[in-house]
């Protein structure tokens, strides 16, 4: 990389503004869509079934779902806006501007994640305020709570901007949230503590990444945790580093878009 | 230094082992018109790429202003300006939004004058708040090119400009092009409709399978290969090329109604003046006549054939 030549600053607006304006342009698919299936979830679950259960720690149940709710949302949303974002242009055609243009590898993602995360994180916050009409909530851990859902953001928007790079078809680009990721959030303890779950069953979870998400993100909530939270804010920040190194070595070889 | 544009030792060999383009050597020189000729599948569209930093060159160096198009990518690529061959567009963004993204994505400070006169160029300004998807096929190429033009190239990649464009935006296609020839922007071409080359060119480069086979001043080149021909309407028919006249390349047809004369631009055969004097001198006579230049396209048939 050329160190004389300024970053390009004018290119990350560029791309971000025209990544948010699509958001409020698909205002019905990005936003509206995920806060009713979230609301149908405290029906649902909240509601419904968790008049039935007991508290779990010591949190009522629809409360204790809330965090699980958020991250399953965020996840996919920035997994979907991230490999969305990246792939149309690929399918379209309109790539070539963006690699014909001034711009660092850096900087595309720095715009193309930006993006994609900003929405994730401002749907999580409506989720939020979505679920504080339904249930009594708190916060013991607001500087976490943000931490963590920014990290996640950041890093499963990188994951999805992977895929986007990855798929040739919309197939492919469905293909991995639909059969990972989804059921990965699921048995992740969204809606039940692992402790719930028999001996082998909690073991095989603890291979599972999203449970130390959830079980992080949960305790900036509650204050209560399935894992340390050091192990799940370590497991975050390897997961995020992956990402990072997957997307260095994609950019390095020109991977699917140079080739 | 005069070329802006500087190609050297450049190759490209795909994944599957398709070698799209074998040792590319290719000086642009500054504010030229260079039409880069060639039949489908010759490498014309991968070039560009490699030039416009779009695919990576498998080995080989290019240069844009004297900036290395690897090491120096950010001048390298904010110089150029390219209008690709299909019509690829966010359907969904309005003809302004889009416009100034390609200005922002290029480094350059909002400039709303300036982005308000290319669309006024390209006849775009009606339709500065419509979407893509609502354009016509004409009207999406025009802005394809007003994306290209608004960060001020320096150099304008034109790839197929005119496939499948109507009469009148072609004739203005070539308008703008030679309006900003006269702003000083070098401009390459590529194209298989010859009469593009022959209408706007200075210079025409000639590839075929990878491999540049020539480049020439577009008037040397005509000169050079060219074949002119002079049509000879009889007064009688002949039934035969009369004996005097065996000295020169002659043909005969429609019923001997007809004779032509076929010779290149430089070779030494005897000339026309003199042929009508031989003419007389056989006592043949004829009405009328007339002549003409081979096109380009001729031109560029016969060296394709030559190709092994």
């Amino acid at each position: 990389m050329n160190l004389r030549a300024a970053p390009n600053f004018r290119a990350v607006w560029a791309i971000y503004r025209v990544e948010m304006a699509r958001a409020f342009r698909t205002v019905l698919q990005s936003i509206i869509s995920p806060v009713i299936s979230t609301s149908l979830y405290f029906v649902v679950f909240g509601s419904a079934i968790g008049s039935r259960i007991n508290e779990i720690d010591g949190i009522a149940y629809g409360a204790f779902i809330v965090p699980g709710l958020m991250m399953l949302s965020l996840l996919t949303q920035s997994i979907s806006n991230a490999s969305f974002a990246i792939y149309f242009p690929k399918f379209v055609g309109s790539i070539y501007e963006l690699l014909s243009a001034p711009v660092s590898y850096l900087e595309i993602i720095i715009a193309y994640v930006g993006g994609a995360a900003t929405k994730s994180i401002m749907l999580g916050l409506i989720i939020l305020a979505t679920a504080a009409l339904f249930v009594p909530l708190r916060i013991e851990h607001p500087f976490w709570m943000i931490a963590f859902l920014v990290l996640t953001a950041v890093t499963f928007s990188l994951f999805g901007f992977i895929i986007g790079i990855w798929a040739k078809t919309f197939e492919q680009l469905q293909l991995v949230p639909l059969l990972i990721v989804t059921p990965l959030t699921f048995l992740g303890g969204s809606f039940y503590s692992i402790h719930m779950l028999p001996g082998i069953w909690k073991t095989i979870t603890l291979f599972n990444p999203v449970v130390y998400l959830i079980s992080g993100f949960r305790w900036s909530f509650y204050g209560k945790a399935d894992v340390s939270v050091g192990v799940s804010l370590g497991m975050t920040l390897v997961f995020l580093t992956i990402c990072i190194a997957i997307v260095a070595w994609i950019f390095k070889t020109g991977y699917r878009l140079r080739n | 230094m005069s070329s802006i544009i500087s190609i050297s030792g450049v190759t490209k060999t795909y994944a599957t082992g398709f070698k799209a383009l074998k040792e590319i050597n290719l000086d642009i020189e500054r504010g030229e018109i260079f039409a880069l000729l060639g039949p489908n599948g010759a490498g014309k569209t991968t070039l560009i790429s490699i030039v416009c930093g779009i695919v990576n060159r498998s080995s080989g160096s290019v240069t844009v202003d004297g900036h290395d198009i690897s090491r120096d990518y950010r001048a390298a690529r904010s110089l150029i300006g390219l209008v690709p061959q299909e019509l690829t567009i966010d359907a969904f963004e309005t003809v302004w939004a889009t416009v100034n993204y390609s200005r922002g994505l290029f480094g350059k400070p909002p400039n709303k004058a300036f982005v308000e006169k290319v669309l006024r160029d390209l006849s775009l300004w009606e339709k500065k708040d419509s979407k893509a998807i609502t354009l016509s096929g004409g009207m999406k190429r025009r802005l394809m090119i007003a994306k290209a033009l608004s960060h001020e190239p320096r150099v304008l990649f034109l790839d197929e400009p005119t496939a499948g464009v109507d009469v009148e935006l072609r004739q203005d296609m070539w308008a703008m092009v030679r309006r900003l020839r006269e702003d000083g922007v070098t401009i390459i071409l590529t194209t298989h409709y010859i009469e593009e080359a022959e209408a706007m060119a200075n210079r025409v480069g000639v590839i075929n399978k990878g491999e540049i086979i020539l480049v020439e001043g577009k008037a040397e080149l005509m000169r050079k290969l060219g074949r002119k021909q002079m049509r000879l309407e009889l007064r009688a028919p002949l039934a035969a090329i009369p004996d005097g006249l065996s000295r020169y390349p002659l043909e005969l047809s429609r019923g001997g109604n007809e004779l032509t004369y076929t010779y290149d631009n430089q070779s030494d055969r005897p000339g026309v003046a003199s042929l009508i004097r031989d003419l007389e001198a056989a006592g043949v006579q004829f009405r009328d006549l007339d002549t003409k230049n081979s096109s380009l396209e001729e031109i560029f048939v016969s060296l394709l054939r030559q190709e092994p």
